[in-house]
């Protein structure tokens, strides 16, 4: 850790407390050498409309993925991107970002592939930021580029492929997806565009949670017990668990990964970023339609 | 890159010159720009949200209502929310290029003018899509509105 963790009590239950970062730890801490903040939103634009003083930022379309194969950028791309950020392997990086952190926990989940240690959270995102009047700048920040190592990408420990998941049967499955892109009455988020499934439905024996059930209305994570209860309770899930979650393309479950992860300390969870744009077209594989789970078909 | 530009209305040829004669960084600027100009709703629609289409098609929410008038000119107006610049961006780029236009010069704007604007490389293609989406739709709005 390069900068002092946030020392907030509401973070102290969690498995991890130092992946959560206060709104106030951060605008007490802004400046402090050794620490940078990246913005990451679903609007392309939303950053240049007014962003944290210092923070850079990184878009997941356009620096995130592959431009020409889906994938992930590899490795020499992504020491080139953080280095333009200002961002070395020792750098403490504190990520924010609107719909509740949606994206930002995408990108932290990035980082995570290639093994960044000390990437944070801001916990409410860019909304609680804003809503609490604190500062956003207009200006161009042009970070000094530094140089950032050409880091492994380790997809095996975080990352689920489909066949991943079809070995996976008979283990948990958590559908983050609305409830009637779950059940099948539609491929898309509500009110969000047609990315090509061809199948509407779940990955059988999958629990549907959907993902913004783990954020409070001011976009904060709940609190320990009330994720215990979602995820536990709700959604059956026990100490030592192998879970994969998935979504649409893998950014609402990055959020999940994230409360399973490092908030409730399950450990091997894996996030399938192919998730239902490729399970719902892909051929043979078993699907389940309705609200109910389905049973788990042998593993193969 | 096409031969479009012989035909396409001079309000929608200023606007894709000026974004490819920038950097593709300053594209997103000038994108920023059409978005915070994007006219508040005129208050009959404003007060009538029922009377607005909503594009799903665009990340988010954006609704549109295109009006002819007995001229057969086209009226498009557009609404959505400030935390989303980039699909305000796109609406405000429709709302300006086509003011004035007549319903025969609206349906003749191709279909993949908002992919020739050099603005897929600054936004992705995949959210080029709801721009795209947003002239389909105002199309179809002028079909439906004008077939007697």
């Amino acid at each position: 850790m390069t900068v002092a963790t946030d020392p907030s009590a509401r973070f102290a239950d969690f498995a991890h407390p130092e992946r959560l970062v206060s709104t106030e730890w951060l605008d007490q801490n802004l400046g402090t050498p050794g620490l940078v903040v990246v913005e990451s939103d679903e609007d392309v634009l939303l950053y240049e409309t007014g962003h944290i003083p210092g923070s850079v930022k990184i878009d997941w379309h356009l620096d995130l993925n592959d431009p020409v194969e889906r994938d992930y950028i590899n490795s020499e791309a992504f020491a080139a991107l953080l280095g333009s950020k200002g961002i070395t392997r020792d750098t403490t990086v504190v990520i924010y970002g609107d719909k509740n952190n949606w994206w930002a926990a995408y990108a932290l989940w990035v980082f995570t592939l290639f093994g960044h240690e000390d990437v944070r959270l801001l916990d409410g995102g860019r909304a609680k930021w804003q809503a609490e009047g604190r500062a956003f700048t207009t200006d161009r920040e042009d970070a000094p580029t530094v140089d950032y190592p050409v880091a492994i990408r380790d997809d095996a420990a975080i990352r689920a492929f489909l066949p991943d998941v079809l070995a996976h049967f008979g283990n948990p499955l958590i559908d983050v997806r609305s409830p009637e892109e779950f059940s099948g009455d539609r491929t898309t988020a509500p009110a969000y565009p047609e990315e090509g499934a061809l199948r509407a439905g779940h990955i059988p024996s999958a629990q549907n949670v959907p993902w913004a059930k783990a954020a409070a209305d001011d976009g904060t994570f709940r609190g320990l017990d009330e994720l215990s209860a979602i995820y536990r309770d709700g959604a059956g899930l026990t100490d030592g668990d192998n879970v994969i979650a998935y979504c649409r393309i893998g950014e609402r479950s990055s959020h999940t990964w994230f409360v399973l992860t490092h908030l409730l300390g399950f450990e091997g969870v894996r996030n399938y970023d192919g998730s239902w744009t490729e399970w719902g077209s892909a051929v043979r594989v078993p699907i389940v339609k309705g609200s109910e789970p389905g049973l788990a078909p042998a593993p193969r | 890159m096409s031969d479009s530009s012989t035909t396409l209305p001079p309000a929608l040829a200023e606007i894709r010159t000026d974004f490819r004669e920038l950097e593709v960084r300053d594209r997103l600027q000038l994108l920023l720009e059409f978005s915070n100009e994007l006219p508040e709703l005129p208050a009959h629609y404003a007060e009538h949200p029922d009377l607005l289409e909503q594009v799903v098609e665009c990340q988010s929410p954006v609704f549109i209502f295109v009006d002819v008038d007995e001229n057969r000119i086209v009226h498009l107006y557009a609404t959505a929310p400030r935390e989303s610049p980039t699909t305000r961006g796109f609406a405000s780029i429709l709302v300006q290029g086509l003011a004035g236009l007549t319903v025969d010069e609206v349906l003749a704007v191709p279909d993949d003018y908002p992919s020739d604007l050099g603005l897929t490389e600054a936004v992705s293609p995949l959210r080029i899509r709801g721009m795209t989406a947003l002239l389909g739709r105002t199309k179809r709005q002028i079909r439906e509105k004008t077939a007697a």
